[in-house]
């Protein structure tokens, strides 16, 4: 009965009100032979039981903060998040309200919400930005969507660079079976790191509809996509860029370049790692492509009192309205990260994000320096944010093995989905990663190439 | 000119962020970097300006605490919204999904090293099983809609997967909810609608005419949108299932249905879990929510990828070991990582760990005991179109006989009392929609509190339509002008330089 | 209801002015529809289409709507003016709101005006 606020007496009272002589007789449209099954689940724990048993669970964890330094990245980012954020929405007038339908009484989200898009447009160069979209994959695959739905069927092609996440790529393959599309890119030849943007080009046509570039992409580099763009725009294609929202304090915008969508994980923005999720996906995009765009919209209007408000806007493209002819089934958006990304982009602002990308820029450099120094590992030479590529002397999984038992927990494995890397790992450096952190990491990096 | 302006500019009640801020202005500091200077990107990778705003951490806290204080929430008060299970959210939660144990854990880091996780979403996965009466869950799908993309790219799976490939065609009740058109607009196959007859079930005959050798399946709520659980279920599903087509269980509704009879059992192909409606997960202003996918035997193949399982087995003194397994025909992943981990899944399994076998039943019980309560009380005076015992939730008619007042004036008033309204216009196939879902958490004299609202409502809407049509009369914002927000579209309050206002 | 008598209609709100050979949606539509926020015309000038061919998908705040083109025929113009101001289908929905024009037109399924006027009062009971 946890939880329900109805004593025996006020239940037999309701009961009568009702016309039943019992609970068990409201289900009588229920199959009898299926009804009232004895669930096989173990007896209720209090409140004071599940938060032991739930501290036991999280303790089998060995977590970034206190037990692991951490250079693991690849799409999801240890970053200091600032106390007001997680006090902004531990605000039960936030976290429990439903979708803003009533905006006379939701203008709290609404604002909130308004606010998020005109952030994330600022920090991506762009006109306009949709509510949010589940996490930076689901949101790669929208821009597919919309880009298929542009050309009403005429394009049917979708170039993917191989150096995009490969987990947004495998999404996007899911996203789009039953579509129609063509997916090329990640399979012609350009299956490991030294692929260049010209060969991504040769595969542009007439026929594509969409190009998807990463920025920074998958393997931490920072590539001017301008002319990229240019050229693509030139065979009628659209093109989207996956960005990390934490670089774009720093490097140039995916909007000067040119791009027509913007997408990527908010989670860098004030959210945890939370072994995952739930994280947010932005997607930004130019003016002339908001009707073709999935997920919520806010929008700025008035009230009959004359005061500045604010509704969700074009809601007849939402499947509520359009139902099959709906572009896309998404009917929230992770309204309430949406928030934290404001609240956290708000409270550091011009200053402090850009403190943020230097400190993960300069350790990151640092750490790739140091590295490069040991002898038997190389880092490239390109141009990087805060992750970048670095050559072992033996495999990339026996390297992880080794740092783990110095409590450290090593890069990605590339070689899990470019054979062509087995020696290679992806490091991420952040702002929380101590000089102490990364000497500690070369050096027992230095113990493995003579052990 | 300016003037002007001035005199048609709305009233501000809360600048927004860009409005508030003053060059110069710091939050929160970052410390100095402690490794020596590095050398500086190239400068034409450079960005020139970042133009986000500069305010103080006190700004910051003032602002959207003001804006909180606009919304009405569960905890501020009653929020009937139908369909949506808007049921008290419990505190413990709050502070257990942010462990530092499940705060700082990286979805990529070793499974040795994250066995509590793992323990923790198979052990979910489990329950979930036992509660719906399914062989597999993937607790992966981000929300709702996304559980249903899955499923339906799972069905669709199934029947390639058997080289049965000439199933286009998903029947859909009118009652249901627009996602399930979508999704499966989404896939290119058509929607054939069935009617539901007067007692709120489905169309018997019209669903015997549309059952082919081209049927994908069916997708069905149950109880549905009318709050109705459907009496000839069984029949529905020999129907569907009878000429090959696979059953898709929408389980937005399962409130009313826990420890009461699982749709596996009924027969279900395969269904999505709603965590931030049934069990407790907080909507957050509309996400993020979490969409777990059920599944029987024979579509165990097509779950997405990965799950969570035992990689190797433990004994007596061992624990066993978590870790992920791909199915061995799998439509592939459907968001990165592991589903909504912190925010859904650790928040869920704390809610139902602490319900019980018995527990669960209760919810359902007392769930369905208070719509009911509401239905009985608002009966005389309210028209309810399909009129028998429901489930969870319950439609009324939001018109009356000689007045102009509409649902959404209804809905309009119930703010100047103090509450949520409830959903409006939907389901389609009832005119002046109120649906009204109270859930458990409710105690009786909110109930009769809403009730007598609802009822004084309807005396307003005779003696003096205009007071309803106008509100909300005591709301610190009055109604939107939509149109103008349309046609205008001004989706940001940041313009990039050169913005072309036309 | 104003539905000129000259048009054709077809069941699904379209008309078709037999003599310049337009197409558009009917008044009724509009009020159906309620304030229009997004015109979107799906055919080009120069395009062959027949009669029940999607042209253009209409939004406006509360609901959306596909328009199928109760004609076929040769597509010789399109209304771009009304895609940037569709709050025209509103004001003007049998004049300055048509949405394509066809040349050698042959009628669909259409109906006279009488009884589209008919098939309207039916529909609002």
């Amino acid at each position: 009965m946890t939880y329900i606020p109805i004593s025996p007496h006020e239940r037999d009272e309701m009961l009568a009100t009702v016309g039943v002589q019992s609970l068990d007789e409201l289900f009588d449209a229920i199959p009898a032979k299926q009804r009232f099954p004895k669930l096989n689940l173990p007896p209720a724990w209090t409140e004071m039981e599940a938060l032991e048993e739930l501290s036991n669970i999280a303790n089998a964890n060995e977590n970034a903060r206190g037990d692991l330094i951490s250079f693991l990245g690849a799409g999801m980012y240890h970053h200091y998040i600032p106390s007001v954020v997680d006090h902004m929405l531990r605000r039960g007038e936030f976290y429990t309200a439903y979708t803003p339908y009533q905006p006379e009484i939701s203008q709290g989200t609404l604002q909130a919400i308004f606010e998020y898009q005109s952030l994330m447009a600022a920090l991506t160069g762009m006109d306009v930005s949709n509510a949010s979209h589940y996490d930076g994959a689901t949101a790669a695959a929208e821009a597919v969507t919309l880009a298929h739905v542009q050309f009403r069927g005429k394009r049917n092609r979708v170039v993917l660079s191989p150096a995009i996440h490969p987990q947004y790529r495998q999404v996007i393959r899911t996203y789009t079976q039953a579509m129609g599309v063509e997916i090329v890119g990640e399979n012609d030849g350009l299956s490991d790191v030294r692929f260049s943007a010209e060969d991504l080009q040769a595969l542009v046509s007439e026929e594509t509809c969409l190009v998807i570039v990463q920025y920074p992409d998958f393997f931490g580099r920072v590539y001017d996509y301008k002319k990229f763009i240019d050229d693509a725009h030139a065979k009628g294609a659209l093109v989207c860029v996956i960005a990390n929202p934490t670089a774009l304090a720093l490097f140039k915008t995916p909007g000067e370049m040119g791009a027509d969508i913007v997408v990527g994980d908010g989670q860098p923005l004030g959210i945890p790692m939370w072994f995952g999720g739930p994280s947010i996906g932005f997607f930004t995009t130019r003016k002339q492509y908001i009707h073709k765009m999935a997920g919520r919209l806010v929008g700025e209007t008035v009230d009959n009192k004359g005061q500045r408000g604010y509704v969700l806007t074009l809601t007849a493209r939402e499947q509520h309205i359009k139902r099959e002819r709906a572009t896309s089934n998404i009917c929230t958006n992770q309204s309430l990260l949406a928030l934290a990304s404001a609240v956290y982009l708000s409270v550091l602002g011009k200053a402090g994000l850009k403190q943020v990308a230097n400190l993960c820029y300069q350790k990151a450099h640092y750490a790739a320096n140091e590295l490069n120094k040991v002898k038997g590992y190389g880092v490239s030479r390109d141009v990087f944010f805060h992750e970048f590529v670095l050559e072992c002397p033996q495999s990339a999984s026996e390297i992880n093995a080794h740092l783990l038992e110095h409590g450290i927990l090593g890069g990605y494995d590339l070689g899990q989905d470019y054979p062509a890397l087995k020696n290679h790992l992806l490091i991420a450096v952040t702002e929380m990663n101590s000089k102490e952190e990364i000497d500690a990491l070369v050096s027992v990096l230095s113990e493995v190439k003579y052990g | 000119m300016v003037n002007a302006l001035e005199a048609t500019s709305p009233k501000v009640v809360e600048p927004t962020v860009f409005d508030l801020s003053s060059p110069g202005r710091v939050g929160v500091q970052m410390p100095a970097p402690d490794v020596p200077a590095m050398e500086a990107p190239p400068s034409h990778l450079l960005r020139s300006e970042l133009p986000l705003p500069e305010l103080a951490e006190a700004d910051v806290v003032r602002h959207y605490t003001r804006l909180s204080s606009f919304n009405y929430s569960v905890d501020g008060g009653f929020y009937p919204l139908g369909s949506c299970t808007m049921k008290y959210n419990p505190k413990i939660n709050e502070d257990v999904c942010r462990l530092p144990g499940f705060l700082f854990t990286h979805p990529l880091q070793p499974i040795e090293t994250a066995q509590g996780n793992l323990a923790l979403m198979y052990q979910l996965q489990e329950w979930l099983k036992e509660i719906a009466g399914f062989a597999g869950v993937t607790l992966q799908p981000a929300a709702g809609a996304q559980g249903e993309f899955t499923g339906i790219l799972m069905m669709r799976a199934y029947h390639k997967s058997r080289g049965d490939d000439k199933r286009v065609k998903m029947l859909i009740p009118d009652a249901a909810h627009g996602t399930n058109p979508a999704s499966v607009g989404m896939m290119g196959m058509t929607v054939v609608t069935i009617p539901s007859d007067s007692r709120g079930n489905v169309d018997l005959n019209a669903l015997e005419a549309a059952c082919d050798d081209t049927v994908v399946g069916m997708m069905l709520t149950n109880p549905n949108t009318l709050g109705m659980f459907d009496e000839n279920v069984e029949k529905v599903i020999s129907l569907v299932h009878g000429c090959g087509g696979l059953m898709y269980g929408d389980g937005a509704n399962l409130n009313a249905l826990l420890g009461i009879v699982r749709p596996g059992d009924v027969g279900f192909d395969v269904m999505h879990f709603n965590l931030h409606k049934t069990f407790a997960v907080p909507h957050g202003g509309g996400g993020p929510g979490s969409g777990p996918v059920g599944a029987a035997e024979h579509l165990l193949d097509f779950l997405p990828d990965p799950l969570v399982g035992i990689v190797e087995e433990g004994d007596d003194e061992t624990p066993p070991l978590y870790g992920f397994i791909t199915p061995a025909k799998t439509i592939g992943r459907m968001k990165t990582f592991h589903g909504h981990f912190g925010g859904g899944l650790v928040r869920a399994f704390a809610y139902i760990a602490m319900q019980g076998p018995d527990g669960l039943k209760d919810i359902a019980q007392y769930a369905v005991l208070n719509a009911n309560y509401l239905q009985a009380k608002l009966r005389d005076t309210y028209k309810i179109p399909y009129d028998r015992i429901c489930m969870h939730e319950f439609v009324a008619e939001g018109r009356f006989e000689g007045s102009d007042v509409r649902a959404l004036d209804i809905s309009k008033r119930l703010m100047d009392y103090n509450f949520h309204p409830p959903t409006n216009y939907f389901p389609l196939i009832v005119p002046e929609a109120l649906m009204i879902e109270p859930t458990e958490t409710e105690n009786k004299d909110t109930l009769d509190a809403f009730a007598d609202a609802m009822i004084k409502i309807a005396e307003e809407a005779k003696t003096a339509p205009e007071v309803v049509k106008s509100a909300p009369h005591t709301t610190r914002f009055g109604r939107m002008d939509e149109v103008k927000a349309a046609r205008e579209l001004v989706l940001c309050c940041w313009l990039p330089e050169g913005y072309d206002l036309s | 209801m104003n539905a000129p008598s000259t048009f054709k209609y077809a069941k699904s709100d379209e008309w078709f002015d037999p003599t310049t050979g337009k197409i558009g949606i009917t008044d009724y539509a509009q009020n159906q529809l309620s304030d229009v926020v997004f015109v979107e015309i799906l055919v080009e000038a120069g395009q062959e289409i027949a009669a029940g061919t999607p042209i253009a998908s209409v939004e406006s705040v509360k609901a959306s709507s596909e328009i199928y083109a109760p004609a076929g025929g040769k597509i010789i113009a399109v209304n771009q003016d009304l895609m940037d101001k569709p709050e025209t289908i509103n004001a003007d929905p049998f004049g300055a709101a048509w949405m394509i024009q066809l040349e050698g037109a042959a009628e669909g399924d259409v109906m006279d005006a009488a009884a589209y006027e008919k098939h309207c009062e039916e529909r609002s009971h």
